[in-house]
């Protein structure tokens, strides 16, 4: 029995760190007042990418595209949302049907109908001697590829960004007020248009780490609603850094569950351990939204006296 | 002269745009794109089979989802979780039909899509309650609901409503007597077509001529002055729109299980839910109009389908060209700004 918890524990790890990684980026593009659903656009465009710059240059090659892929995703939506000042919800759902399709139309024309199997090299897990040997614990904490890694990384140097600098205060002020950072100085404008590219880039990052730590190959929409769930992991996580790790565990630990639950052979419906961190977004939000969190001008266009 | 209003200016403009939007991306793939886009075209108008089995077949779902977006969105309700609500109503629709099966046709047909339109509202309404009582965003909690719906099915079809060879992922057919009339003999088209025609007339007349229709479009013009100066109590017009759209978008899922399917699976929705934001801003969020834009685009896909089989190129394609109406529609528009800013 502790091998399969030593499995599934890598395994809830191994899948939560794509979804972290985007949900990091849509962590900043929210504290900054944008609700981006151009996020799956920006992941299966990464997803791409580091197929195309994998067969060119390797895993480095294949993250560099897959960075770009995601960034030229949130440009779009920039664009949209910031210079037109379109409904971001609209322009987000818009700019992700307009990278879903492009990517299978492109994964077609470039690489056949059938869409062969083409498999991509993969990172490495990177073991820690000694501690990997830990018992149940230590394999899903020190034998992940670096994308595991950087989960935790990542999620410091964020909290460091948002509490501790300058740049981070303008995010937050930008997210909360954005005339009364005008009125300080920062450009609301321009800290949405940085916040929405850092989104795009971890996106494509995320798509990216899908492909290269992760499957190995492209599909068609292999995505799946990812960029959807890293939105519902930064609601779980209350809009922290440190909450939004948690929550990216937690939704890598659900989708897991299913492959314990047949392996133990119980037949409980797998769906429901699905659907389960969903729901239980839901609550948090019913339960939460009147006290702290989402920052107060999320979803709003910025006015004129703000821009 | 034609002249044509300028509220419709971007409309006709996109979709003017479109055949040349596909033009581009043809020949930017690299595909021939005279026999592409020849088969787009019969493959939507070039016969009775075209028009009667793909194109109006495919638009009915679009004209039932898309009205449910037009309609939350006149209200400010941003509902991208048409999807989902149209996943619960055709799930609802198939265990109602299945169930009811012994009844006579009227009587089971009624039962069937009723429980559609209700699942879809009793689904939407979680999202509107969680709104005006707990302040959710619609917009994350309706995405929410989306991904659950898809689970729900997804388990549904695996258990309680599986065949009974269990063997395939999906319902037992529905019995005929849930099976929605065909319209014309020898064609798919049925009879959801004609009554999602007739909803769009009713939801433009509720729009245009009832009291409850005018809060409606206050609620989505501003609400705060909606209940200042109108006096207009908003939580129960936002809580009514909900349901509606949701209700409307049930429907589309119950049309599809008792009109095209007759089962209950999947990957029942090629992503209705979404295309239907594009059918609902190219008709500019007028229920009369949902009907040309949903046609627009039943063609688009039924078209698209048909240059996957005939000129190989993907019919994912269809996807590239919605988004960008979408966009370009935005981008037309953007002189005009309404809601509330920060």
């Amino acid at each position: 029995m502790s091998i399969d918890a030593t499995e599934f524990l890598q395994a809830s790890v191994r899948t939560a760190a794509p979804l972290a990684l985007a949900a990091y980026g849509e962590l900043i593009a929210e504290r900054a007042g944008v609700i981006n659903l151009a996020l799956e656009g920006a992941m299966i465009s990464g997803a791409f990418g580091a197929l195309v710059g994998a067969g060119f240059g390797g895993i480095g090659a294949g993250f560099a595209v897959a960075v770009l892929a995601g960034f030229a995703a949130s440009l779009v939506m920039a664009v949209v949302v910031l210079w037109l000042r379109a409904d971001a919800v609209i322009a987000g759902t818009a700019v992700t049907l307009l990278a879903l399709g492009l990517t299978g139309t492109l994964y077609r024309a470039l690489y056949g109908a059938q869409g062969a199997a083409l498999s991509v090299p993969t990172l490495a897990p990177v073991v820690v001697p000694g501690l990997s040997r830990i018992p149940i614990l230590g394999r899903a904490l020190f034998e992940q590829s670096v994308v595991a890694y950087a989960l935790y990384g990542i999620a410091a140097v964020l909290w460091w960004f948002l509490k501790r600098t300058h740049a981070g205060l303008a995010l937050r002020a930008t997210g909360e007020r954005p005339a009364a950072a005008r009125a300080a100085g920062v450009s609301p404008l321009h800290v949405r248009l940085l916040a929405l590219c850092f989104d795009g880039a971890m996106g494509g990052l995320a798509g990216g780490a899908l492909v290269l730590a992760q499957v190995g190959t492209f599909a068609e929409g292999m995505s799946a609603g990812r960029g959807f769930i890293a939105i519902a992991i930064v609601v779980l996580g209350r809009w922290t850094p440190t909450g939004v790790a948690g929550a990216a565990l937690l939704f890598g630990a659900a989708s897991q569950l299913q492959y314990v639950f047949q392996s133990l052979g119980w037949s409980a419906p797998y769906q429901l351990f699905l659907m389960l961190p969903y729901a239980l977004t839901l609550l948090v939000l019913a339960a939460t939204q009147r006290r702290v969190m989402a920052p107060a001008s999320l979803g709003l266009p910025l006015s004129d006296d703000a821009r | 002269m034609v002249t044509v209003p300028s509220r419709w200016l971007p409309s006709v403009i996109a979709a003017l745009l479109v055949p040349l939007l596909v033009w581009l991306v043809l020949a930017g793939g690299g595909y021939d794109s005279s026999k592409a886009l020849s088969a787009l075209w019969n493959g939507a108008f070039g016969s009775a089979y075209a028009v009667l089995s793909a194109t109006l077949v495919r638009a009915t779902p679009l004209l039932l989802v898309g009205l449910a977006v037009a309609i939350a969105f006149r209200a400010g309700v941003l509902n991208i979780g048409a999807e989902g609500q149209l996943l619960m109503g055709a799930a609802a629709a198939t265990a109602a039909g299945l169930a009811v099966s012994g009844l006579p046709r009227l009587m089971a047909l009624s039962i069937a899509l009723l429980a559609g339109g209700c699942a879809g509202a009793a689904w939407a309404g979680l999202a509107g309650w969680l709104r005006v009582r707990f302040g959710v965003l619609e917009v994350i909690s309706t995405l929410m609901l989306n991904f659950i719906a898809t689970y729900v099915v997804s388990w549904l079809v695996r258990g309680p409503l599986q065949e009974p060879t269990r063997i395939y992922p999906q319902t037992s057919e529905l019995p005929p007597a849930v099976q929605l009339p065909i319209l014309v003999p020898g064609y798919r088209v049925h009879l959801g077509f004609v009554l999602a025609v007739l909803l769009c007339v009713a939801v433009w007349s509720f729009l245009a001529h009832t009291a409850a229709g005018f809060r409606v479009r206050a609620v989505g013009a501003g609400r705060s002055a909606a209940e200042n100066a109108g006096g207009i109590r908003t939580t129960r017009t936002l809580l009514m729109v909900f349901v509606a759209s949701g209700a409307l978008a049930g429907l589309g899922g119950a049309g599809e299980v008792t009109g095209v399917t007759f089962a209950l699976y999947e990957g029942i929705s090629p992503g209705y839910g979404y295309s239907a934001i594009a059918v609902a801003l190219l008709a500019r969020l007028h229920p009369l109009a949902v009907i040309l834009s949903a046609l627009f685009f039943g063609a688009l896909e039924a078209g698209a389908a048909a240059m996957q089989r005939d000129a190989n190129v993907p019919s994912v394609l269809a996807a590239v060209i919605e988004a960008l109406v979408v966009l370009g529609i935005l981008a037309i528009d953007h002189t005009r700004h309404r809601g509330r800013s920060a």
